[in-house]
Order: structure tokens, then sequence, then C-alpha cells
């Protein structure tokens, strides 16, 4: 009897931790192109985790591993670059760019114990609302599932 | 790191933020940063009373950054960076935090997360506008020529007021003859001028000044160099095929619209005596006196409003906007029908009466020379089918205590609302915004109405929403004088946010050089014999493509720094921070 009791509180401990962990998601939008596609979001009172905060910077190209893996080790438990499809006012082949920096954030991330699925890319534009809040929903789900990154569990 | 002299303003824009942040908190806890002076909440920020307030501030406090936390950066960066130069801080100096957009209104489920997020993001405004350094705009010239692309009223409109204002103007129309949609049309709204008179007189206009420059059958299929001086190339298709070069400070894009085609079967369209609007008044264009319809006389005409506007989300590719001009067209078609025939019996099937504005009055006009009107609910729409020799149109009547009524009718007109027309090629060209209804995307529908992201391109008349001729026009007026008003100064300011290298870092690896897509970065042999790299810029559009290439962070863009970058990182992660 006292062994169950005493397994039944670490699982309601667990669950407790688990429903309260909301991940942390950092996204970097571009100005022209995702920003807006993510104010529309708003515009149109379309709901997401308000652990999402955006930074926008001008394309996604210009976002180097270095930014990636510094938001990871400093906390975010995920990281997601709304870039711009082939919109990019700047870059015609701005997404293969970027693509070659998530490349090399994700050899980093291997190497220090942060899954894959940390770091995703997808193209929103400047109307894309929902698919940005469908992204947020998923990816908050996958990050949950994961758990904290980072040095919180990872003994970093 | 010296302490800085920040002023943070958090706004409650009337309780678009305010509803759903606690403003008074967010205000709070960024005032106990040390770099922060005065941090204040305002009901709106942006209005002028505020403005005079912030800007005294700066001077009292010797304030050398400024933070404003409210709506979107697209709406009042600018506004905000006139305030810091206008009390003689460096506009550069300034960060604005989207605390409507990305925040209150996405968050209005969850006012503590909402007002969590708002004290990091304010934060992180904070952090990064410590680490700002004043910038100089450059300066570039300008040329006083424009380009307008579309020769309906819009684009008419507008060469003749560049024109005036002693601008070289190009306009460009794709179609054999200008005038638009207006040229093919018979009569129109308001009363006075015929469609063909307003498109005789702006063509006469034209003609007359000698500093426009016509060009039918052709098109803009490229477009390079930067505001100020764009190089666009314009396809012309006779007399022989060719590309020709022109030079010009700005464009204007004055494309319109499309008509909504119905399906065959929708609302009965495909039977015989089924016509579109535009259908319906080019019949009445060429049948003069009383009505025949393909042998038979025209005695009752029913109009259905609203076909291809107003529907429904839940539709595929559904046409959600009210088309705007459809009302006031079908009231004036049916007092047109009155002249044919006052005899003739008018019923119109409608689901809102929209004749916005002085249209009142014909509205008024033509139920006192006998039209009907019958209202039905948007799902519950009327059914047209043929009995006979006639049509049958059954209606359920909101205003007559829901009773079906079967309307016998010779001629159905569905009133055909405006849909986006296609123009792929030049909204690739253009790097034009496109938005969710398909219309072209201003940046913002009250404060800049033809301005979109792209500097220098402006947009005007249908080809932005549903407009009438009237409202197309004045928008053509708008874009003119935004368009004139700067590059009529020969000056313009190119943003300073660009990239620049900091010498003293470089290592001359030439890294750089090799990504800009913009030949922006070049090599020049420094004081010692070793090659020093440098960029332009007036040619670098601050992209940022090159940051990531160096391997010492040497580059950097003005504002966007990876510096600034770590320090919002920080600033969102507040609580995380300050835990190890
Ligand atoms: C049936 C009907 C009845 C109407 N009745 C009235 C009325 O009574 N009163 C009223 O005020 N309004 C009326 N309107 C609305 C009116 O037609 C519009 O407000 C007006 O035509 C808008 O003018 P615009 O120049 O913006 O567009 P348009 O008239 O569509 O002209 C656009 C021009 O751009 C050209 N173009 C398009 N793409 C390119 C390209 N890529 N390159 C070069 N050129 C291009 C087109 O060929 C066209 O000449 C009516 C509309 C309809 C459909
Ligand atoms: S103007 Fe009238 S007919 Fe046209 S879409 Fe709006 S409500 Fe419907
Ligand atoms: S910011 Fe873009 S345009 Fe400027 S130098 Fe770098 S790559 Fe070239
Ligand atoms: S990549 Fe960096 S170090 Fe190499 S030349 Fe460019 S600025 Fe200098």
């Amino acid at each position: 009897m006292e062994t169950l009791r005493e397994a039944d509180e670490v699982t309601a401990v667990m669950s407790q931790t688990q429903i309260e962990f909301e991940p942390r998601i950092l996204v970097f939008s571009t100005n022209n192109i995702s920003d807006p596609g993510i104010d529309l979001a708003g515009s149109s009172h379309l709901h997401y985790s308000p652990r999402v905060v955006t930074i926008a910077v001008p394309c996604s190209s210009g976002i180097s591993s270095s930014l990636i893996e510094y938001a990871l080790k400093r906390g975010f438990d995920g990281v997601f670059l709304a870039a711009d499809g082939d919109e990019c006012a700047y870059l015609s082949d701005c997404n293969e760019r970027t693509a070659n920096h998530v490349a090399d954030a994700q050899k980093w991330m291997k190497i220090h114990g942060f899954q894959p699925e940390r770091l995703r890319m997808a193209a929103i534009c400047s109307v894309c609302a929902e698919p940005f809040v469908n992204y947020m929903h998923e990816f908050s789900r996958t990050l949950t599932a994961l758990g904290p990154a980072g040095d919180k569990n990872h003994g970093l | 790191m010296s302490q800085r002299r920040i002023g943070v303003y958090v706004c409650q824009c009337g309780g678009n933020i305010s509803d759903y942040v606690d403003v008074e908190r967010v205000a709070s806890q960024a005032a106990d940063n040390a770099d922060v002076v005065i941090a204040r909440t305002a009901m709106f920020t942006c209005s002028d009373a505020t403005q005079a307030d912030i800007a005294e501030d700066i001077r009292q406090h010797q304030l050398d950054g400024l933070v404003v936390a409210s709506c979107s950066p697209k709406l009042h960066t600018l506004t905000f960076r006139g305030v810091a130069e206008r009390a003689g801080l460096n506009p550069y100096q300034y960060t604005q935090v989207n605390l409507r957009e990305q925040c209150s209104w996405a968050h209005t489920d969850d006012r503590k997360g909402a007002t969590d997020k708002a004290v990091t993001l304010v934060e992180a405004g904070i952090g990064r506008t410590r680490l700002t350094e004043p910038l100089n705009p450059l300066v570039v010239d300008t040329m006083p020529k424009a380009l307008v692309i579309g020769a309906g009223i819009t684009g008419m409109r507008a060469a003749v007021g560049l024109a005036d204002l002693g601008m070289e103007v190009y306009l460009v129309e794709k179609q054999a003859t200008v005038g638009g949609w207006l040229k093919s049309m018979d009569t129109m709204y308001p009363a006075g001028k015929t469609p063909k008179e307003i498109i005789d007189q702006l063509d006469e206009q034209i003609h007359q000044r000698s500093n426009v420059t016509v060009f039918t059958e052709a098109e803009v299929v490229q477009k390079g160099g930067t505001f100020g001086n764009y190089v666009v190339k314009v396809a012309l298709h006779r007399p022989t095929e060719q590309t020709i070069s022109l030079n010009v400070g700005s464009i204007i894009v004055a494309t319109g619209f499309d008509v909504y085609q119905p399906e065959i079967g929708q609302y009965g369209y495909g039977i015989d005596g089924v016509l579109t609007l535009p259908e319906f008044q080019d019949f009445l264009k060429t049948n003069p006196g009383p009505m025949v319809y393909h042998g038979r006389p025209v005695r009752t005409v029913s109009y259905i409003y609203c076909v291809g506007s107003r529907e429904g989300r839940e539709q595929p590719n559904a046409h959600t906007y009210c088309s705007r001009y459809c009302c006031t067209s079908t009231v004036h078609t049916a007092l047109e029908v009155f002249k044919h025939d006052p005899g003739v019996h008018q019923y119109h099937l409608y689901r809102d009466v929209r004749t916005y504005g002085k249209y009142e009055l014909l509205y008024s006009e033509s139920r006192e020379k006998g039209s009907l009107y019958l209202k039905f609910a948007a799902d519950q729409p009327p059914a047209v089918e043929r009995t006979g020799d006639q049509l049958k149109v059954t209606v359920n009547d909101l205003l007559t205590s829901r009773k079906e009524l079967a309307i016998p009718s010779d001629l159905v007109v569905l009133v055909t609302g405006i849909i986006p027309r296609e123009n792929d090629a030049l909204v690739h060209a253009l790097k034009l915004p496109v938005g969710k209804d398909g219309f072209y995307n201003e940046i913002h529908p009250k404060l800049r109405p033809v301005e979109t992201v792209v500097d220098g391109v402006y947009i005007a008349g249908a080809c932005q929403n549903p407009k009438t001729a009237g409202e197309s026009a004045a928008s053509a007026l708008a874009a003119v004088t935004q368009s004139a008003s700067i590059l009529k100064k020969g000056k313009v300011q190119l943003d300073p946010q660009v990239a620049f290298i900091d010498a003293s870092e470089c290592t001359g690896c030439g890294a750089c050089l090799k990504v800009c897509p913009y030949e922006a970065i070049s090599a020049q042999s420094g004081d010692n014999g070793q090659s020093a790299y440098v960029v332009s810029e007036a040619i670098c559009k601050g992209c940022g493509g090159c940051v990531p290439e160096c391997p010492v962070e040497a580059i950097r863009v003005q504002g966007y720094t990876n510096a600034e970058i770590r320090a919002m990182i920080d600033g969102l992660l507040m609580e995380e921070v300050e835990q190890i």
C-alpha cells in the first residue's frame, strides 16, 4: 500500500510538471513578408501560445547559425524560422541560404544534445495568418512532448 | 557598458492593448531597469498630445534612447522616429515594440500570459535600444519621373496629376486602347457626364501634356535599380516586338479589377434570359426604347444582389468582401430601365442595400418610380428556373412574414461583384504585396493608404480593393501627391540600416564579398598594403545575407547586429536569464 501511494504521488507530480511546461518558442520573422503574416494572425484574433515571441529581421538569410544556437543555449525550447517562400524582395535564393544556416545549426545541436525537432523552418507569407498559427500549435505540441531544452535538463 | 538614459512608453491603444494586457505592470517592470529613466503608459501614444509629451520628456530628461510599445512597427515606426528627431534624439535610437498585433490581439484569452509576454517584449526592446548608435541616412538623388501602370480612370487621372506637378510620366497600358472598364460602359452614376465623356476628356488632357508618354499594348517585365532611380524594362508589342528601358523615380500601379463570372447553374446562369449586370447593361446599350429580349418583350426584371460577393468563409476561394459599386450600379440601371419603359416591373432581391452616401437618393428615386425591394437571408438565396416562356424566381421574403414568393420574370439580372485581376508577371516583377482577398496591399488602409512595403511603389484604384470611379480617381490623386512630394525634392533619404564592416575586426578573408547578390562589397587597398573591405551604402539593401558568412562578426547590419539580437533574446528570456 505504502509503495503504491508513493508511486502515485510521483506520477501525479510528473504529470503536473508536464501540464505546467509550456515551451518557449522564438520565431525569426522577416519585416516585409512573414512578420505582416504574423501581425495578421493577431489582427484576426487567432490565438497561439503567449510563450511564442518574435524577432523581425530584414531577411531570414541574415540569421547566423550562432544566433539560433544562442537562443537554445539561453533557454528557448524551440526556434522557428518564418522564411519568405519565394517572395523575398532582397534575395531570390534566400531560402537556400537560410537552409544552409539551419543545417549548420543542426550539426551543432546534434553535438550538444538538442533534438533536431527543436529547430523548424517554413515559408510564411504576408497573409499566412492561419498557417502560422497552425505551425505554432503543432510546434508547441512537439516541444511539449520533448520537454524542456538545454541546460534545464540536458546538463549542458 | 556605460549607463543609458532610455524612455519607455506603453500604449493602451484605447483598450486594444490594455483590455488584454496589464500595461501598468509592463511599465513598472520596465522602470526597474537601470538604464530606464522614465516609463509611462498612455491612452494613445500616437496622439498629438502624447507625442508632444514624449518629445518634452526627451528634452527634459536628456534621453538617449526611446522605446514605444504599441502597435505593429509597420504602422508607427516612422511616427516615433519623427518624434525623436524633433526632440533632438537620433531617430535610429528608437525601438518600436509590437504589443498589439503580436501580443494583446493574439492572446485575448490569456491576460496573465499576454502580460508576461509583454514584459519580456519590452525588455527585449530596452536591450536592443541600449546598444543602438546614432545613424545618419544616406541621401540620394531622385529623378522627377514616374511610371504609371494601367490606363483606366485611375492611371489616366494619375498621369494628368503627375504631369501637372511638372513630372515626366510614362503611362503603360496592356490593351490597345486606354480607359479600362469605363470605356465600354454607356451610362454611369453619378449622373452628369457619361463614362465615354470622362475617358475622352482625360485622354485629351493627356495628349495636351507633352510630359506624358503613353505606351499601349505594352507590359512591364522587370524592375531594377533603387528607389529614386528605378530601371524598368517595358515590353512593347506594337508596332514591332521590342523591349525598352525607362528610368523612373517611382511607380504607381493602377491595374484595376475583373468582374465575377458566375458558374453555369449558379442562380440559373446559363438559362436563356439570365444575365450578369454587365451583360444586362450591354443589352440596354443596344436596345433603345422598350426592351425586347430574343424576340420577347420584357415586362418584368428581377435582380439578385451580391452574386459572387460577401460569400461565406466556408466556401473555397470565397469572395467575402462587399464589391461596393454594385448596389448603386443596379439602382442606377433600374432608373435607366424606367427611361426605356416606365411600365416595367422591377424586383430587387437584396441582402442589404449599400447605396452609401448621396446615392441613397437614387435608391429612394427608384422606389418612387415603382421598383420593389425584397430582402433575402444569406443562407436562403433565391432560386431561378425556367417555366415555359418565362423565368420563375422564388424567394423567401424576410420582411413580409417570411412568405415564399414566386416572381414570374422575363429577365433575371445577377448583380455580379468585382474580383482581383490575374497579374502574376507584374506581381513578380514589382514584388507587389498581395492581400488575403487577392487585391494589392497598402501599408495601412487609413494611415498610409497608397504606399506599399516596396519603397517608391504605390497602388491606387480598384487594383487595391473594390472602388467606384470617383473613389478610384481620388486614390489616384493620393498616390500622385505621395510620389511627387518625394520626387520633386530631387533627393530622398535611404534607410541607413545597411551593412558596414568594422575595419578593426575584418581579417580580409573576402568571404562576405562572394555572397552579396548586389555587389555592394568591394576590396580596396588600405594604407598598409593590405586589402580593406568596404560596403557601398547606396547599393547595399541591408538584407544581411553577408552577415552569417563572416567568421569574426566584422560585417554587421546597422539596427540588426548580432549583438542587438542577442540582447533581444536575453530580454525575451528575462526570468530564465535572471535565474542563471
Ligand atoms: C458593371 C460595372 C458597372 C460599374 N458602374 C459604375 C458606375 O456607374 N459608377 C462608378 O463610379 N463606378 C462603376 N463601376 C466601377 C468602375 O468600373 C471602377 O471604379 C473603375 O473602372 C476603376 O478604374 P481603374 O482604373 O482602377 O481600373 P480598370 O478600369 O480596371 O482599369 C485598369 C487598366 O489597367 C490595365 N492593366 C491591367 N493590368 C495591366 C498590366 N499588367 N500592364 C498594363 N496595363 C494593365 C487594364 O487593361 C485597364 O485598362 C462599375 C463597375 C462594373 C464592373
Ligand atoms: S454593393 Fe451591394 S450588391 Fe454589391 S456586394 Fe455590396 S451589398 Fe452586395
Ligand atoms: S546586407 Fe545584403 S546587400 Fe548589403 S552587403 Fe550584405 S549581402 Fe550585400
Ligand atoms: S567576411 Fe568578415 S572578415 Fe572576411 S572580409 Fe568580410 S567582413 Fe572581413
